[in-house]
């Protein structure tokens, strides 16, 4: 992930992974839990680089479940959800996307950390614009 | 006025007091040795002088003692007519026992303060009684006025004896090297206060025979207002100028490095250095000089170190090569001896540990064998009578089991030369006496106390040596160094000014105080 400022447009080499939701009795699963959001305490957070960064994290997969098999991960950071940002968003907000009832497939943008240095290591510079 | 050297410490004039305190001045400088006002034991600080012996009870060195160590101290100068005094009278003088002259000079300070507020306080009734004595019919009747004078005059006389037995009457509690510059000045002031007014009193009253009684009384009067400010100008020179706290006094014993700091206020050296050693008797632990050394065996194995190298070698031509070798060898083998000191004292706690242990499991088992008998059960044994003791035969009787541990433990923490087994015995009296229990008995053998606790009541008072370079009637400043010296160790005192404090202020709306949750939920989708 790269770092975060405040204001200016975020950079980041990310993953589209299309996750097929579940049907379990009433409910459609996809499979993992997220933690994070602007309303959350970012200093918890294992999983990302820089303490300050508010964005959703993939916090565990269930195993078995569609998100494993679409290959998201522990630790994914997810930046879009079916094309809305998921970087400046509440908690509640961001459940809230993902559980939609009328959608069954969700498309999402995710970025981690072994992405950027696979990029850096076969172009040998990170493309900025 | 008077070029007396040694001024006693606190007691400035002891004003106002009857003729009869100076009679008592007067027999106690007949008196050889007992002396009632010296309850407690003074201390003199004065000057060393060579030849002066200063071995007394609390001196450790009985074996070796010197008399003439004292030219050796580095002393204060100052060729007053001071020191020769003190020379003439020490020469007389050679044993401390029979140090009276110098334990008359004591009670001069205050002998001349006494006489002299005395003097101040009969004037003011002198100049009313005279003219009534000598011209009474040629005087002015003086009604009303003159006995609300009279009043007003007594009121005040009787307070200014008041405060005056109140603040000055004390025994005094130091001698000090230097003049006491407040006091002498205060003297001084009275003294020209009240000659000033006989003067004009002989040549404008006495002379004339001045018939205006009225303005007799107004005279006087003004004399008894003049000493009641006298009076406030002593509180607040001798008394309150110095409670401000100024400086930091950091006091160092040499021998130990046991130290302290203080806070005090303007002060002379002289008047700090009482001050630091009223707080040293009670504040400092009780110098011990059997705890100085290390022990043998690291210093043994030091000296066997060199002993193996003299006796391999034994030419002599090359002897240089060889000390110098030696002293390489001995450098190179230094390196273990830390490694000795540090078991050698982690065995030392352990064996002190140890004895303890014993001691208080002794000493509370003899504790357990008396108890106390009341009032109501002395008719309630007839079928087995015990035998009733008072509390020195009680202690006695229990003394015996504990005897052995408490003087084994004693001697580990080489303490027994405070504690004799008549004082042991003594104060398990006091303890059974007062129903303590047996830690609370043993609180004064655990801990070395301080240097009060260890005192025998005598009136003959310690002898310190205050050594300074500057002059010591000199104020404190920053970084000034003086030193305290007794027989086997010193006080090393270092004044630091205390630090300039600017308080700001910051004001916090208690309505402010608000808090939120941290939060870190997971939610499963």
């Amino acid at each position: 992930m790269s770092n975060f400022i405040p204001g200016q447009p975020l950079i980041a080499v990310v993953l589209r992974i299309e996750i097929k939701k579940l049907r379990q009795g009433d409910n459609l699963i996809l499979g993992f839990s997220i933690g994070g959001g602007i309303d959350q305490d970012p200093g918890q957070n294992p999983f990302s680089d820089d303490k300050t960064d508010k964005g959703i994290y993939v916090t565990r997969i269930t195993p078995g479940g569609p998100a494993e098999e679409a290959d998201l991960r522990m630790g994914d950071k997810i930046m879009q959800v079916n094309g809305y940002d998921m970087t400046m968003m509440t908690h509640d907000q961001a459940r809230k996307r993902l559980t939609k009832k009328n959608e069954d497939v969700v498309r999402l943008l995710v970025t981690r950390k072994s992405l950027e240095e696979a990029v850096k290591h076969s172009m040998g510079s990170y493309p900025r614009q | 006025m008077d070029n007396e050297s040694q001024y006693s410490g606190y007691s400035y004039k002891s004003s106002h007091s009857r003729s009869s305190r100076k009679h008592r001045d007067r027999r106690d400088r007949h008196r050889s040795k007992s002396r009632d006002s010296s309850s407690r034991g003074d201390k003199s600080v004065t000057i060393q002088t060579p030849g002066e012996p200063l071995l007394d009870a609390e001196s450790t060195r009985g074996d070796e003692r010197d008399d003439n160590w004292g030219e050796t101290t580095t002393v204060v100068t100052g060729t007053s007519e001071h020191s020769i005094s003190n020379e003439d009278l020490t020469r007389v003088t050679k044993d401390l026992e029979e140090s009276t002259p110098l334990e008359c000079k004591r009670f001069i300070g205050p002998a001349v303060g006494g006489c002299l507020s005395f003097f101040a306080l009969v004037t003011p009734l002198a100049f009313l009684i005279l003219p009534q004595v000598l011209w009474r019919d040629a005087l002015e009747p003086c009604g009303t006025p003159c006995e609300g004078l009279y009043v007003s005059l007594a009121f005040k006389l009787l307070v200014l004896l008041i405060s005056s037995w109140a603040l000055f009457l004390r025994p005094p509690r130091a001698t000090l090297p230097r003049f006491f510059v407040f006091r002498c000045l205060l003297m001084v002031l009275v003294f020209l206060f009240v000659a000033s007014y006989w003067l004009f009193y002989g040549v404008r009253v006495l002379e004339p025979r001045e018939r205006d009684y009225r303005g007799i009384v107004e005279y006087a009067a003004s004399l008894v207002d003049a000493l009641l400010f006298i009076q406030y100008l002593a509180l607040v020179l001798l008394e309150v100028r110095h409670l401000q706290p100024a400086f930091c006094l950091k006091v160092v014993r040499s021998t130990d490095g046991a130290s302290k700091f203080y806070n005090v206020g303007h002060l002379s050296i002289q008047r700090a250095a009482v001050w630091v050693l009223d707080r040293y008797y009670s504040d400092f632990s009780v110098f011990n000089p059997a705890l100085l050394n290390l022990p043998k065996s690291i210093l043994s194995k030091k000296m066997t170190g060199f002993k193996v190298y003299s006796l391999d070698e034994s030419t002599t031509n090359n002897s240089s090569g060889q000390s110098r070798a030696m002293i390489a060898a001995a450098a190179r083998r230094r390196d273990n001896s830390h490694n000795e000191f540090y078991y050698e004292e982690a065995e030392m706690d352990r064996r002190v540990r140890k004895r303890k242990a014993r001691l208080v499991v002794a000493v509370e088992e003899a504790f357990t064998h008396i108890k106390r008998l009341h009032e109501d059960e002395v008719a309630s044994s007839p079928k087995h009578p015990r035998e009733v003791m008072d509390p020195r035969e009680a202690a006695q009787a229990i003394f015996a089991p504990m005897a052995r541990a408490m003087q084994k433990y004693l001697r580990t923490t080489r303490q027994q030369a405070f504690h004799s087994m008549e004082s042991i015995l003594t104060h398990l009296q006091f303890c059974i006496t007062h129903n303590m229990t047996p830690k609370a008995f043993l609180e004064r053998y655990l801990s070395p106390g301080p240097t009060v606790q260890y005192q025998q009541q005598n009136g003959r008072g310690r002898q310190w040596t205050l050594v300074s370079e500057e002059p010591v009637t000199s104020a404190l400043r920053q970084g000034l160094v003086f030193s305290l010296r007794r027989l086997d160790f010193s006080l090393v005192v270092t004044v630091t000014p205390l630090p300039f404090l600017r308080l700001g202020e910051e004001f916090i709306d208690p309505k402010s105080h608000k808090f939120v949750m941290r939060l870190q939920s997971e939610t499963s989708v």
